[in-house]
């Protein structure tokens, strides 16, 4: 056992580099002969280079997201679109926005820009502060992990929901967007900071991590060398799960009116709007939502997908 | 007879785990099965239990008289618990941690003897008795975590044994256990054998185990039985060069550490079973350890090495390449007659030899061993 | 049990009362004039520096704030002479908007949320435990694929679009279902839940599609589990191996999600309220935040912090029951 423990010990130190790439070789095998993973990944792929390009595309259909086109909707009717499905055709690709005749798919295009923006945004802020703070809590232990804990489950049993809002409604500021990163993220972030900690937990006395620290390695460089790495799959996981999760709340917030602010189209709010018109024109709620749906769905084929491949015990599910 | 494997294949999706094995067994005495993991001992019993739900069972299992292999998997259900019941390797995570122990025991008693809750709360209780645990009445309605590791394995084995079962399949049930612990286990197990003349299958990759309890050994390798053997001849004169290397990495204790031992090379494993208190308590990493005299791994189910599979890691073939032993399986052979022959030439050539295949070994156990190079004296100790 | 059970309802206070302190602290302290939005628009700069007396806003906020807390337990009258308000316990502070207390208005509104919450989440624990269990039962069938490509879908659906969908065919186009519209039980149960039983299918769908995935991956680990081998090696009938000793395991994850969310769900469901026009605790949340009516806000999030930290208690009681290990430790 005297000479076992260091050889172990040593084989461990090279472990995170050896193995890092290795079990992410075979996820990323697994990945690429799973169909569901590719649809996911091809459906986010169209979503993200639609918001890249959004000024590229709204140049080609020569509408603006703000610009009224009073000449798309019927006057007399309310302000409902001219011709079938919402007034698509030709020149409104996706139609128009009944009342005042904003190009929908100009709409939807800057849409998916913020919507991913903030989703993506608010999950790195969740990820970030939420893995700091799992891995002081499960490395130091005691009375600091004690107090991050407790912390940790007291903002867990904050109403999210109602709060969000009540804070969006009567927060200042002209950054919606930075507003919401933050307060969608203030919310979130025990979720990550248990699951690191739990993980810390189960690797801060493995071999390698004692071997790190007898060569006098500092905490800082065990965390986030030692430690970091060989927690990064579940992580990893759950970032992927978070983005569609806070999709939808970024459009659940931006629906019930305290999300960004027109004239900034968000798909939330294009949702919410168009519930006052779906009666006439359908087609302007049925967009969006299934904008969405298939964002929300793709990510989470994606990281279900993930999950299983990162799965050690084999991607069979 | 009460057990009849007769080549025994148990395939996979993945690979074929079990190729092709043999063996008898008889009421009151103990076949140990030996070999690392993967070596197919374990899925070979999970086949005479019925258990294998994705995998393709074949070849022969009679069970007193009764063929098992493509039986309805009513019948099988009805014989296991009741007639043959199975014990594993970790007691802890094997008990269901919320049920008492007591109704546990009382669960498969009550299904299969079809009496009421009380009678079989008592047999619990009676069972738990029976395996040693004191105060079996107060400790019938704890939960298995309340449990000590070896009082654990107690209870499984008090459970297996509650429906008087003819045939006891042990699958490393002192593995997970303190090497005092061990002992004492392998004491019980012996004991209730005597005593109620069942029939046991003991699975280890433990020597010192063999050793102790079990009248024969089959020792396994890649799926394949290589030696097959009453038990004093396996320690005696080993003829396999994976069973000689097994034998040659078991720790040893200095002389006279085993004197109460019938068979010194028996004892001398049996009693240094794990001279490592700590390494004993976990059973994986002390099998690594004393298997690395073997250099190498064990095959892969998906692709196994053709031919013998133990050729990539034999010192044998190492020593003096054997074409044969690349491009064919040995059979599994009977010596016995080339030690009274004693016909040196003969046994290298091989094929001369009267074959022991599936027809099974003539009454008695003889030694078998499944070799291209096999030696005919005593072994390499 | 007594013991713990205390310790874990001091505790239940200690959450409450810091929700209460931090929510009390961002409402009355982020740049916002509760006593204009209660007073109207009409209002003079007079009249408002009465109501912010009233409010009792013109005094230091950890004065205020005892006072709401004590206010709970004792009741309080709001402000002096003649405009006083008598708030009887337990006082959760006074909706001018409204003109009622806000205990009133949440008792008021709460038999709605919880009618809603209820009904859904029996719906889909027995609609996600039920299309789990057989996925995981006929694990990598192209039923079990079948049933996991639908949960997806209709997890990932919003549920404002699963309401409108919903309402379009069953109300609109099949005429089978009324247009929701809330009837106390005490009306009869029919008329109950049948006006109820759209929102219900809108969240249930929702959730109902995340638990059969939890029950799937929950029951695919507990079948893996030696202990339901050795289940199998006794020679138990295997619906008994599934259920007695396979679903119990894999079901106690779930009731720590399934008490989490209920918890959320009682104060409101904010999203599904405001779709169906149903008069619940979360129309009321979204019609004060509005408003900017802070009390009832208050109100709101303590009823709520209440309920999730009640839920997350009751879940470690039920964890008690079912797992034996808990109990001791």
């Amino acid at each position: 056992m005297t000479t076992a423990a260091p050889r172990e010990a040593a084989a461990g130190i090279a472990a995170p580099a050896v193995r890092g790439r290795s079990p992410g070789r075979i996820a990323y095998e697994r990945l690429r002969r799973d169909p569901a993973a590719l649809l996911g990944l091809a459906i986010v792929t169209v979503f993200v280079v639609t918001a890249l390009a959004a000024p590229l595309l709204t140049g080609l259909n020569g509408w603006r997201p703000e610009t009224f086109d009073k000449t798309a909707i019927d006057q007399a009717l309310g302000g409902v679109p001219k011709g079938d499905f919402g007034g698509i055709g030709a020149e409104h690709w996706l139609g128009v926005e009944p009342g005042n005749g904003r190009d929908v798919f100009s709409r939807i295009v800057y849409g998916a820009r913020v919507s991913l923006l903030i989703a993506v945004a608010a999950t790195a802020v969740t990820v970030l502060a939420g893995t700091a703070v799992g891995l002081v809590a499960g490395y130091l232990g005691g009375r600091v992990d004690t107090v991050l804990s407790r912390i940790m489950d007291l903002v867990m049993s904050f109403p999210s929901l109602i709060f969000m809002l009540a804070l969006l409604s009567i927060a200042p500021g002209t950054d919606r967007v930075l507003l919401l990163v933050l307060i969608m993220s203030m919310f979130s972030w025990p979720y990550v900071g248990r699951i690191v900690r739990g993980q810390t937990l189960s690797v801060r006395h493995r071999e390698f991590v004692d071997a790190a620290r007898v060569n006098g390695a500092m905490g800082p460089h065990i965390l986030l060398r030692e430690i970091l790495p060989n927690i990064a799959a579940p992580i990893l996981v759950y970032t992927t799960l978070a983005i569609p999760a806070n999709i939808g709340t970024e459009a659940a917030l931006s629906f019930l009116g305290v999300g960004v602010r027109p004239p900034t189209p968000s798909w939330g709010q294009m949702i919410d709007n168009g519930l006052l018109w779906y009666q006439v024109a359908p087609a302007y709620f049925m967009i969006p939502c299934v904008c969405l749906f298939l964002t929300v769905l793709a990510f989470t084929l994606l990281g279900d997908a993930l999950r299983d491949a990162l799965d050690p015990k084999g991607g069979g599910r | 007879m009460i057990l009849r494997v007769r080549d025994l294949r148990v395939a996979f999706p993945a690979g074929t785990a079990v190729d092709g094995i043999g063996f008898d067994l008889d009421r009151g005495r103990t076949l140990g099965v030996v070999g690392e993991s993967g070596s197919g001992k374990s899925v070979s019993s999970l086949a005479i239990m019925g258990l294998h739900r994705e995998a393709a069972v074949s070849g022969s299992i009679v069970f007193d008289g009764e063929e098992l292999v493509g039986a309805p998997a009513s019948r099988l259900r009805e014989l296991r618990g009741r007639r043959i019941a199975m014990i594993f390797q970790d007691p802890l995570s094997s008990l269901h941690p919320f049920y008492t122990v007591g109704e546990q025991i009382a669960e498969a008693y009550r299904l299969h003897l079809r009496v009421s809750r009380r009678v079989a709360r008592e047999r619990a209780v009676e069972m738990l008795a029976e395996v040693g645990i004191p105060e079996p009445r107060r400790r019938a309605g704890e939960h298995p975590h309340r449990f000590s590791g070896g009082m654990r394995q107690r209870v499984m084995i008090a459970m297996a044994l509650s429906c008087e079962p003819d045939l006891l399949i042990a699958d490393e049930p002192t593995t997970a256990l303190d090497v005092t612990v061990q002992a004492q286990i392998l004491e019980l197990i012996r004991r209730i054998q005597r005593d109620r003349g069942i029939a046991v299958m003991m699975i280890t990759h433990d020597l010192g185990v063999v050793a102790r309890v079990a009248d024969e050994v089959l020792v396994m390798y890649g799926g394949r039985t290589v030696e097959h053997a009453p038990v004093r001849e396996i320690f005696r004169a080993p003829r396999h060069p994976y069973t000689q290397g097994l034998l040659a990495s078991a720790p040893r204790l200095p002389a006279g550490g085993a004197g109460d031992s019938p068979d010194p090379a028996a004892g001398s494993v049996a009693a240094g079973g794990s001279p490592d208190p700590v390494a004993g308590g976990v059973a994986g990493p002390v099998v690594k350890g004393r298997l690395r005299a073997i250099p190498g791994s064990p095959p892969s189910l998906l692709a196994p090495p053709p031919g013998c599979r133990f050729h990539p890691r034999c010192a044998r073939y190492a020593a003096a390449p054997d074409d044969a032993c690349v491009t064919e399986a040995p059979e599994l052979r009977e010596l016995r007659e080339l030690c009274v022959l004693g016909e040196v030439g003969e046994v290298h050539a091989g094929r001369a030899l009267r074959l022991v295949g599936a027809e099974g070994p003539p009454a008695g156990p003889v030694h078998r061993t499944a070799c291209h190079l096999a030696e005919t004296r005593g072994g390499s100790r | 049990m007594t013991r713990y059970l205390l310790r874990r309802l001091a505790a239940v206070a200690g959450v409450l009362l810091v929700i209460c302190a931090v929510t009390f602290a961002v409402f009355y302290v982020l740049p916002s004039d509760p006593a204009a939005h209660a007073c109207g628009k009409t209002c003079t700069p007079e009249q408002v520096t009465l109501v912010r007396a009233q409010m009792g806003l013109d005094r230091p906020v950890y004065e205020q704030f005892g006072g709401y807390v004590t206010g709970i337990f004792t009741g309080r009258v709001l402000g002096d002479g003649p405009t006083a308000l008598e708030c009887s316990v337990p006082c959760f502070g006074y909706s001018y908007q409204n003109a009622l207390p806000v205990w009133d208005l949440l008792t008021d509104r709460l038999p709605v949320s919880v009618s809603l919450a209820l009904g859904a989440a029996a719906l889909w624990l027995a609609g996600g435990l039920a299309v789990g269990l057989v996925a995981a039962l006929r694990r990598g069938t192209a039923l079990d694929r079948s049933l996991m490509a639908a949960t997806l879908a209709s997890a990932s659906a919003p549920v404002y679009f699963t309401a409108m969908m919903l309402l379009l065919i069953l109300v609109q186009r099949l005429e089978w279902l009324p247009y929701p519209d809330y009837r106390p039980i005490s009306e009869g149960p029919a008329a109950w839940a049948g006006n109820l039983l759209l929102p219900w299918m809108t969240l249930a769908s929702l959730y109902a599609a995340m638990y059969a995935r939890l029950t799937r991956a929950s029951m695919i680990e507990t079948m893996a589990e030696p202990y339901i081998r050795t289940a199998r090696a006794k020679g138990l009938y295997e619906r008994t191996v599934v259920t007695k000793h396979g679903l119990r395991s894999a079901l106690t994850p779930i009731v720590t999600i399934f008490g989490m969310d209920l918890g959320g769900l009682l104060a409101g469901a904010v999203i599904t309220e405001h779709v169906f026009g149903l008069p619940g605790v979360g129309q009321l949340t979204y019609d004060a935040i509005f408003k900017a009516d802070q009390p009832v806000v208050l109100g709101v999030t303590l009823l709520a912090a209440f309920f999730i930290t009640l839920a997350n208690l009751g879940v470690d009681l039920v964890y008690a029951v079912i797992d034996p290990r808990v109990r001791y430790a």
